[in-house]
């Protein structure tokens, strides 16, 4: 479970986050919804630890980790996959070595074992017999699946996923969200999606926050925030130009 | 992750602070660095790909520089020992050509050539990393940037730097006989038993010193400005750019310390 209370960050003068109150619980599936450049990002970013907050705390499971060093850190990341908005791939490592990153550094498994679990987590995903390729030869949405297989592959609690439609056509799109949606159920896992992309939003979340001017300023179920009759979340769900949003 | 440089006007006040911080950023980097060199286990893969990439991909540009290097220093040394001393006198320029090329222009030489060659390439690719995202990535899936990056980088730069410098000597002092004693028929003998009775085996480990520290500057220099890199394209080009310029400037005002720290010769 993820708790965040009163998050407050800034990079010099610009006030990023201003109060952020969240619980995400186990297993469910949180979309935060909001702007471009709104702060989605920088929010998840202190939930894995990226990003150390100027006030407020966070607790993982009950732990606050607020102000834990960076060897901390390492063991508390180890219940988290992420899966980054440009994929984050190593371009230096083929798609194999880059699966079993994270298994060699947070497992014990032999190596025989480690390239299965390397074989399974890229088929999950629908990709085979591609290990030996590198990340400059695969296509955008190979690159995410692929990321989202090395998120995975060391069965984490907890996965976070920045923008995992954004850069990829609607099909491939849908294709990543029922991928999302089949992580959620097999592995029991607890998401949290940030995207601005509403449809997607609809389909792979149990609960939906809006982010808008540094606050959550609601937080429902998808026929909550599609009925809700906050001016800005209609604005932002019918994507109109006109409306209470004026930054944009 | 990092701190982070604030832009303002260039008051006196300002520039200070400014200086400061990077000084921070830098030695967080560099004992981050060191702290983490004795921590086990050593990226092996990344140090070997490392060694090849710092050390055998430097060698052709290492041996050119090297070998001009010599033939020019032998050239001005020839003539100012014709011209201050006689005619007949250049033979006794051999030791004088070792000296200076072991303990000075060699590691200088090949310090600048690898901050050029190898230091921006490190600046640039971890600073691709960084703006990617890769950096965070590797947080994310439990390794340590600095364990990961860094230090195979510096311990190769400090081990192939020596290496290097050893070869460049070898070219050096080989292009200042050539210079000598082929093109300008000097005395063969004499030049060569003057360079083996005066040329000590503290002149060129004390080079191979320097060397190490150029290795350990370079590293790190570049390092640092990749890991702090933003912006985008814009903000690569900017950190391969100030490596180079700060990994060359401190190369030579170290060069400088080191060459009064270290003792002239271990002979009594």
């Amino acid at each position: 479970m993820i708790r965040i209370e009163n998050l407050h960050k800034s990079f010099g003068n610009n006030k990023v986050l201003l109060g952020i109150n969240l619980k995400i619980e186990k297993g469910e599936s949180m979309c935060i919804i909001g702007q471009s450049g709104s702060g989605k990002s920088v929010l998840i970013k202190h939930m894995i630890g990226l990003l150390k907050p100027d006030e407020g705390k966070i607790f993982i499971d009950g732990m606050e980790v607020t102000g834990l060093g960076e060897r901390e850190w390492m063991s508390v990341r180890k219940k988290f996959g992420m899966l980054f908005q440009g994929a984050a791939l190593f371009d230096s490592l083929t798609v194999g070595q880059n699966v079993r990153f994270g298994l060699e550094r947070y497992t014990d498994y032999s190596d025989t074992h480690i390239d299965e679990i390397v074989r399974d987590s890229l088929e999950k995903v629908g990709l085979i017999g591609i290990e030996h390729l590198m990340p400059h030869e695969l296509s955008g949405g190979m690159k995410k699946r692929v990321a989202l297989a090395r998120a995975i592959a060391y069965s984490p609690e907890i996965v976070l996923y920045d923008e995992p439609s954004t850069g990829i056509d609607p099909i491939r799109a849908d294709a990543i969200n029922d991928m999302i949606i089949m992580l959620k159920k097999e592995m029991k896992i607890t998401s949290v999606v940030i995207t601005h992309d509403i449809i997607s939003a609809y389909k792979v979340s149990d609960r939906i926050a809006m982010l808008y001017q540094g606050k959550i300023i609601q937080t429902g179920s998808p026929e909550d925030i599609r009925h809700s009759d906050h001016p800005v979340i209609q604005q932002f769900i019918k994507g109109e130009a006109q409306g209470p949003i004026e930054n944009w | 992750m990092n701190t982070k440089t604030p832009n303002g006007p260039l008051s006196p006040g300002n520039v200070f602070r400014r200086f400061f911080l990077l000084l921070g950023d830098f030695g967080l980097v560099f004992f981050q660095t060191l702290r983490n060199i004795f921590r086990k286990p050593l990226e092996k893969n990344i140090f070997l790909q490392q060694l090849e990439e710092v050390g055998v991909r430097s060698l052709p540009v290492v041996i050119l520089t090297s070998a001009f290097g010599g033939l020019v220093f032998s050239l001005q040394t020839y003539v100012g020992f014709h011209r201050y001393v006689g005619p007949g006198s250049e033979a006794y320029g051999g030791p004088i050509i070792s000296l200076g090329l072991c303990k000075e222009f060699i590691p200088i030489l090949v310090g600048l050539m690898v901050s050029g060659r190898v230091g921006s390439a490190m600046a640039a690719e971890i600073g691709t990393m960084k703006i990617t995202e890769q950096i965070d990535a590797l947080y994310s899936l439990g390794a340590d940037p600095n364990k990961y990056l860094v230090v195979p980088r510096t311990l190769a730069c400090i081990f192939m730097l020596p290496c290097l410098t050893l070869f460049g000597d070898a070219i050096g002092i080989t292009a200042g006989y050539f210079y000598n004693v082929v093109l300008m028929k000097v005395n063969g003998v004499v030049y060569l038993r003057n360079t083996l009775i005066y040329l000590e085996l503290w002149d060129i480990l004390s080079g191979l010193i320097k060397a190490a520290f150029f290795g350990l500057i370079i590293a790190i220099v570049g390092c640092w400005q990749g890991m702090k890199t933003e912006g985008g394209a814009k903000g690569v080009g900017k950190a391969t750019t100030v490596t180079v310029v700060v990994a060359s400037i401190s190369i030579l005002i170290v060069n400088f310390f080191l060459s009064k720290a270290l003792p002239a010769t271990l002979s009594q």
